[in-house]
């Protein structure tokens, strides 16, 4: 019984209770002792000074919440392949991250052969269902009712084969993601705020609106079509699921798929930003806080995690950063998530797992 | 609701198992078992605890195939089903600890059994659209009839696993007629409930074999139940079948009498 989704138990909601108010105050604590200590120790650094900062200059602190959401979306779509994926077949997919690359890969490959660019970009779409499939058949079929551990670790040598496979037909030199010929646009949108400006890049405007695209089409294609019921359902019960009829070679291939289209927009929306390469696959690894806070089954999770993840380690690398010499944007994340697990171990809209005895 | 394919005639046998055997490594949860269903009857399987009840339901529906024995389904003769070929030719079934989707509403549960019934290709599913569209509004409104006929209107929009036992095995039950099935397979449909429950549930069934002509092979451990719904029952013990007959032939067969006392050897 995987959703029982009954009340909390008056215990544990007084021991969340007792975690916010602990956290409060020694907040409050910190505030007021930095007040007292005064301008240039380490505490008013820490809990005064960045707040005069954003008031000072709120031009730069909307530029930075811009920036947090543009990578929040891409990290909020690198959730999104995960959650699709464990949510219809219940593995935790470790290779999301060198589809992102393969697709992106294929992309760039293919256009590199002389193939004009929107055709290009279908037959990565093939390919991203040539990869589904291939999957289904070779790993996922002969591993079928394995241990979950059992599918992660073989999603983790696909992660390794790709690698291979990927560097040996495309080679091992990050490559220029081909923005203009799939018509991406390029340049700058700046317009005066409060005093200073803001400068908000087109490309970005693009990827957060293709992303809400792809999310909202996602949505209803699960909510709303018999396709999106029957991976609900696989999600929840194969037995139940094969006794009405629904073939989950089918199922698994179409989330994978799905989790390929998925992949292969978040190569493009990130190679455009910076190069094509494997690189990536390493960044990818973002998405764990992400599921972690949005929780593992959950859509909505993934995208609101994404964002939260997304604006609150820009922030911290702009106001806080410094003291420590930066590139604290690469822990942060991580250090979020620890914290989330802290009160809500099931994430912000995951289920809450409660058996009955 | 239209059920009838006129191929097998009522009376006539609809799945006819020739010497099945099944076993798991070394047990032996089926012993060359051979028995029909005739279309349109209710037939009744009983036994002790694991005297191979269930394991016999999952080899009709494909769940487990048999190393020995033919399979005669609607005069199609096999070594063993498939869940998808069994589904699609019309054997629908609940299960023993109820199998729902936890986590989907009543009416997406029931929707879920209209599956097969659905024909519209997935391209047009995706965006919802012209023929998809119309496609669901004509299920739904199957469905809603199903609804109706098992009084579960008010949770419609619930997610089933937030319902009480009797009323999810409702719905389970909702979700097999929405394949209008042409055998339907209860694995104890009545476990676990009261006595109200189980008379509602008992009604239920024979209105569906009424009204639908659907037949139907059920698993139950409450003798009252079997002997008023079922027309033949079948017993078996440690996988063997030791009793096959009318229930008051069954009642006074003096193996089952042994089987259910116990018996000194």
């Amino acid at each position: 019984m995987s959703d029982t989704t009954l009340k909390p138990s008056r215990a544990s909601m007084s021991a969340g209770k007792r975690n916010w108010l602990v956290t409060a105050a020694l907040f409050a604590a910190a505030v007021v002792g930095s007040l007292v200590v005064g301008e240039g120790s380490l505490v008013y650094e820490i809990f005064v000074s960045p707040f005069l900062f954003v008031v000072e200059a709120p031009d730069l602190f909307v530029q930075v919440i811009w920036e947090g959401l543009v990578a929040g979306t891409l990290y909020a779509l690198l959730g999104l392949g995960f959650v699709l994926i464990f949510k219809a077949s219940g593995v935790f997919n470790f290779a999301q991250g060198i589809m992102v690359v393969f697709g992106a890969l294929s992309l760039v490959g293919f256009y590199a052969a002389g193939i004009p660019a929107i055709l290009s970009l279908l037959l990565s779409i093939a390919m991203m269902y040539v990869l589904a499939w291939t999957v289904e058949r070779v790993v996922l079929r002969p591993l079928v009712n394995q241990d979950p551990l059992i599918l992660f670790m073989a999603t983790i040598g696909l992660t390794y084969f790709l690698i291979g496979f990927g560097e040996f037909i495309f080679g091992g030199e990050p490559k220029t993601m081909i923005t203009e010929e799939i018509g991406l646009p390029s340049g700058s949108y700046s317009f005066d705020f409060m005093g200073g400006f803001v400068s908000l890049q087109k490309l970005d405007i693009a990827a957060a609106v293709i992303a809400a695209i792809l999310v909202g089409c996602l949505a209803v294609f699960f909510n709303k079509t018999k396709v999106g019921r029957a991976l609900r359902a696989v999600a929840d019960d194969h037995q139940a699921a094969l006794s009405v009829g629904i073939t989950l070679r089918q199922i698994w291939v179409i989330v994978w798929f799905a989790a390929g289209i998925v992949a292969l927009t978040t190569g493009i929306m990130w190679g455009a930003r910076s190069d094509v390469s494997f690189a990536l696959q390493i960044v990818a690894l973002k998405a764990l806080p992400v599921i972690i806070l949005g929780g593992l089954t959950s859509i909505p999770g993934a995208i609101i995690g994404g964002l939260i993840i997304g604006i609150s380690e820009k922030l911290a690398e702009f106001y806080w950063g410094p003291l420590v010499g930066g590139s604290i944007e690469s822990w942060v994340p991580y250090f979020i998530a620890l914290g989330f697990l802290w009160f809500r171990p099931q994430g912000l809209f995951g289920e809450k797992i409660i058996d009955r005895i | 609701m239209n059920t009838a394919i006129a191929e097998i005639q009522p009376g006539k046998p609809i799945l006819a198992m020739d010497h099945i055997s099944l076993s798991f490594g070394g047990v032996k949860a089926i012993r060359d078992v051979s028995f029909d269903i005739r279309k349109g009857e209710i037939r009744a399987i009983i036994g002790p605890n694991g005297a191979g009840k269930t394991s016999l339901l999952n080899v009709i529906n494909g769940f487990y195939h048999p190393q020995e024995g033919i399979i005669n389904y609607k005069g199609a003769k096999r070594n063993d089903m498939k869940p998808y070929v069994a589904a699609s030719q019309g054997i629908a079934r609940t299960f023993q600890n109820v199998a729902l989707f936890a986590g989907m509403s009543t009416l997406d549960n029931i929707m879920s059994g209209r599956m097969l019934k659905m024909k519209v290709a997935l391209p047009w599913h995706i965006i919802r659209f012209g023929p998809a569209e119309r496609e669901e509004i004509e299920h739904r409104e199957f469905v809603e009839q199903i609804i109706d006929f098992l009084e579960i209107q008010a949770i419609r929009r619930t997610p089933v696993g937030r319902l009480p036992y009797g009323l999810q095995k409702r719905v389970e039950l909702g979700r097999a007629l929405a394949m209008e099935p042409e055998l339907l397979l209860l694995d104890e449909p009545m476990a676990g409930m009261n006595l109200e429950e189980k008379e509602d549930m008992s009604r239920f069934v024979l209105d569906v074999n009424d009204q639908f002509g659907t037949t139907i092979a059920l698993i139950e451990h409450d003798m009252g139940v079997v002997m008023d719904i079922s027309d033949r029952v079948i017993v078996l013990d440690y996988g063997q079948k030791i009793a096959d007959g009318t229930p008051d032939e069954v009642k006074n067969n003096q193996n089952v009498i042994d089987a259910y006392l116990g018996v000194a050897h």
